[in-house]
């Protein structure tokens, strides 16, 4: 075990684990937006900065990669914590103004108008869609392409992507509900990714299921027969 | 050739080289770096080449194309040995003139000569030149004595002498400690203590270890790591090898972006080169060492000089930053620790073990040890790359070596530490150069980018420049760089429009704490600086554009107004003719009038007026 001290208390952690980790463990709350225990941290929405308190003066970090190590001080929601999250948090308002998550947290902090527009997205970029489906899926079928301000999720060559099998667990996994699903009676779309899949009805039971896309490997396995 | 097996055969073969040289004998020296050949000095080359074969001169001179000896602007550059002359901008049709005259009599062609722009005189010798005589060359000494495509030229001039050293004499804690007490700083921007970093890496626990050099150089118009690996890339080589043996490495990458074919080639000779005479590969002069280097291409991205991109990409990954800890030397390519320098630090290490840590950190101040080379632009008399000690004040860099400023123009601010680095003003011009007294002032070494702006530059404009820069190059990983410095771009542009609010400056003023207090990597830790820094020094500019929508500069459009002067005007109709918006009208000899509504700005009216009769408001 890790013992740090997190908002002045005391606390043990399991040995590896981060001090977002840390602190949940010990029901203290440090928002999140690109997180998900699922999926390998990415560090990218620094809505979990904490104020880490050493010798040589304070700084922020981010919790969901920072390691918990023995004697760490942090503050999960001190001055300048809490400036830095007003911040970021007015800049993804700023950018994607209809998102509820960030309507929700904007309205929690008191933010009524951003300072500046930067754009009308329902996408925020904390890249949670991406790696699911590379880390969960294993289909890497969208991914995080150009840079900066110009940064967007696509899949490969912005046509939709083969690899897609419409599992939908980045519908699931998205913030913002910017990736929309429509599942009609004989059909699955993610408009997003421009992926369409036509959906069979079972001969037995009646239920729809996806195929062929969806299933390759058992329509192999029964030859070209009907299931 | 035969490979150098100790280093006594090494010292064998320096020894020959230095009996073979008749310092009598004329060589010439002509420049080869990016910059000159730009300008033509490859045909330069080949005239040379031809003529001093028909004259039947090959046996009594030597002719060399050499590395940068960062005075680029005044290009094709030419040293004429011994007496040392130097010529500038010379072109193929002043070859057999220089034959005929100057390598035959030592002639000079007055023609050539280098002009000091303010005394008028012409100065014959390259080390009565006010630029270079100021200078002091440590890194970029070599660079006109060599031909970087020669180990044999490196090896005479006691090249790779430092590694044999090390190899035969000293243990890898000794060289550590060496580099250690010289004091040696990172020159790739960030100054982290070189020897404490390389203690860092051999005691992080692992067998398999790697070196790197971060050649990315991604700062716009910054040049002096090309200079380097161009001119001098055995020197860089050298100090890898050394490196890799303080700190248990057997491999090594230079990582040189792609935008500099003729660096990565003079470097993939050298390490060919360098692999036939033993210098690198297995059992290194006999000691046992085995180290080798590779080159990575970068893809061109300014955030890949980042450490923790720079090694993602070479991994063959997307290059973004990624958050440190670990840091590199606890965990870096492939997981494994892996020491990260700059081009220019890997260079100092070779001078530091010929010349022992004592005779290195005597050169600079306190903090801040050796010498530290600025590629110098904007509106100043002499551009190119400048060598100072560290300590050496704005002020002697600027006026002493610079030249100072063009058209008895006054001195405004300069940018120093790249599109990352911040502004500073002339109440500070007698700052010595060194790492703290530069953060201290809101600005930073980096690694060598400087901007010297004068009275005609609007300050937020120029903050504008870099927020536009740098904005572009932001990965866009993390909220605050991404989003961030976009909405500074917006906030700027909104101000030199004219279309700036009452709070502008508090808002800028606080977007750029957050983002240098929150964001992932140096990338947008440091990308507020410029306007932090005009913020600081140069408030009133600010507030002229945002209260009184004007600029007092002239430079932003929408802020003023060309207007001609009815006292001066004799009607010459050259501004009429001139104007590419027919905005101008009048007869000729009487006073002609720009219509506001059609004008666009473009200043030309005023560039053709013979009569100052244009006056901008
Ligand atoms: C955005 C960004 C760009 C950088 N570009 C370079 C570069 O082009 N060359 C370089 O040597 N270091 C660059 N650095 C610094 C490196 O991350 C690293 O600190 C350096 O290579 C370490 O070498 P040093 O200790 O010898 O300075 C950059 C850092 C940042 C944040
Ligand atoms: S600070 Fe900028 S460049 Fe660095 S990770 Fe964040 S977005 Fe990318
Ligand atoms: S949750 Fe840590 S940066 Fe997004």
């Amino acid at each position: 075990m890790t013992t740090l001290t997190i908002d002045g208390r005391q606390v043990e952690a399991l040995r590896g684990s981060t001090v977002l980790e840390a602190a949940r463990e010990n029901h203290i709350e440090i928002p999140t937006l690109c997180y998900h225990e699922a999926l390998e941290p990415y560090a990218g929405c620094r809505l979990c900065v904490v104020e880490l308190v050493t010798p040589k003066g304070s700084q922020l970090v981010a919790s969901c990669v920072y390691a918990a190590e023995d004697g760490l001080v942090v503050k999960t929601n001190s001055g300048i914590v809490q400036e830095s999250r007003r911040m970021t948090v007015e800049l993804l308002l700023a950018a994607a103004p209809k998102a509820k998550v960030i309507q929700d947290l904007a309205a929690e902090m008191g933010i009524e108008e951003p300072r500046v527009s930067l754009g009308d997205s329902d996408c925020i970029l904390c890249g949670l869609c991406v790696r699911a489906c590379k880390e969960i899926v294993g289909a890497n079928a969208i991914s995080l392409v150009n840079r900066g301000f110009a940064k967007e999720v696509k899949p490969p060559f912005e046509i939709g992507s083969n690899a897609c099998t419409g599992c939908t667990t980045c519908v699931l996994v998205c913030p913002t509900g910017a990736i929309k699903l429509e599942d009609v009676l004989d059909s699955r779309s993610v408009h997003r990714w421009e992926s369409d899949f036509e959906a069979r009805e079972c001969k037995i039971c009646g239920d729809h299921y996806l195929a062929p896309e969806f299933a390759p490997d058992l329509k192999e396995l029964l030859g070209e027969e009907e299931v | 050739m035969k490979t150098i097996r100790t280093p006594a055969e090494l010292e064998e073969l320096r020894g020959s080289l230095a009996r073979e040289q008749d310092p009598a004998r004329r060589v010439i020296s002509l420049c080869g770096g990016t910059g000159c050949r730009a300008l033509g000095s490859d045909s330069v080359f080949e005239a040379l080449v031809e003529r001093i074969e028909a004259e039947n001169m090959g046996n009594q001179v030597t002719l060399r194309m050499t590395g940068c000896p960062g005075f680029c602007e005044k290009g094709p550059l030419m040293v004429i040995q011994p007496e040392g002359i130097f010529y500038h901008g010379v072109k193929v049709d002043e070859v057999p003139e220089i034959v005929t005259r100057t390598l035959t009599t030592g002639e000079m062609i007055d023609s050539l000569l280098y002009v000091d722009p303010s005394t008028g005189e012409k100065i014959a010798y390259e080390r009565e030149i006010p630029f270079y005589k100021k200078q002091r060359p440590l890194l970029l000494e070599m660079n006109e004595k060599i031909d970087p495509t020669s180990i044999t030229d490196y090896i005479a001039l006691g090249g790779y002498g430092s590694l044999s050293k090390v190899l035969s004499q000293m243990t890898a804690e000794e060289v550590i400690d060496e580099v250690t007490e010289a004091k040696l700083r990172g020159r790739g921007g960030a100054g982290f203590p070189t020897g404490l970093k390389w203690r860092i890496s051999r005691e992080a626990p692992g067998d398999t270890k790697y070196v790197v050099c971060n050649a990315d150089e991604g700062d716009p118009g910054a040049f002096m790591d090309r200079a380097i690996l161009e001119g001098n890339p055995h020197r860089v080589l050298e100090g890898m090898v050394i490196g890799g043996y303080a700190i248990g490495a057997d491999e090594g990458f230079v990582y040189v972006r792609a935008e500099y074919p003729l660096a990565a080639k003079h470097l993939a000779i050298a390490i060919t080169q360098a692999r036939e005479y033993g210098l690198l590969g297995k059992d290194i002069l006999g000691s046992g060492f085995d180290f080798d280097v590779q080159i990575r291409l970068g893809a061109g991205a300014f955030v890949c000089g980042e450490e923790t991109a720079l090694m993602a990409s070479i991994e063959g990954r997307t290059g973004e930053p990624r958050p440190r800890p670990p840091y590199p030397s606890q965990s870096g390519l492939w997981g494994k620790p892996t020491n990260i320098n700059n081009v220019k630090t890997w260079g100092n290490v070779p001078i530091i073990i010929e010349n022992g840590a004592d005779w290195y950190a005597e050169l600079g101040t306190e903090g801040s040890k050796g010498t530290k080379i600025f590629s110098v632009v904007g509106k100043i008399n002499n551009t190119g790359l400048v060598e100072v000690p560290m300590g050496t004040t704005l002020r002697q860099l600027i006026f002493d070596v610079g030249g100072g400023i063009p058209n008895d123009k006054e001195f405004k601010a300069v940018q120093i530490g790249g599109p990352s680095g911040g502004c500073i003003p002339k109440e500070h011009l007698d700052t010595p150069i060194d790492y703290e007294s530069l953060t201290e002032l809101g600005a930073m070494m980096g690694s060598g980018g400087m901007v010297v702006t004068d009275e005609d530059t609007c300050m937020v404009d120029f903050a504008r420049f870099f927020m536009n820069f740098v904005q572009d190059e932001s990965c866009g990983k993390c909220v605050p760089c991404r989003l961030g410095t976009r909405a500074m771009l917006e906030v700027l542009t909104r101000i030199t429009e004219g279309k700036g609010q009452e709070g502008d400056m508090k808002y800028l003023a606080e977007l750029g704490q957050q983002i240098r207090a929150s964001s992932l990597c140096g990338l947008g830790q440091t990308a507020p600086n410029p306007v932090l820094s005009t913020l600081r020094y140069f408030p009133d500019e600010y507030e002229a554009h945002i209260r009184d929508k004007s600029c007092p500069a002239h430079v932003c459009r929408p802020l003023i107004q060309y207007f001609i002067d009815v006292e001066t005007c004799n009607g010459c109709g050259r501004c009429l003719r001139t104007c590419p918006a027919e905005a101008i009208s009048g007869a000729k000899k009487e006073r002609h009038v720009i219509d506001q509504d059609l004008c666009i700005k473009c200043g030309s009216c005023q560039e053709v007026c013979r009569f100052d009769a244009v006056i901008v408001e």
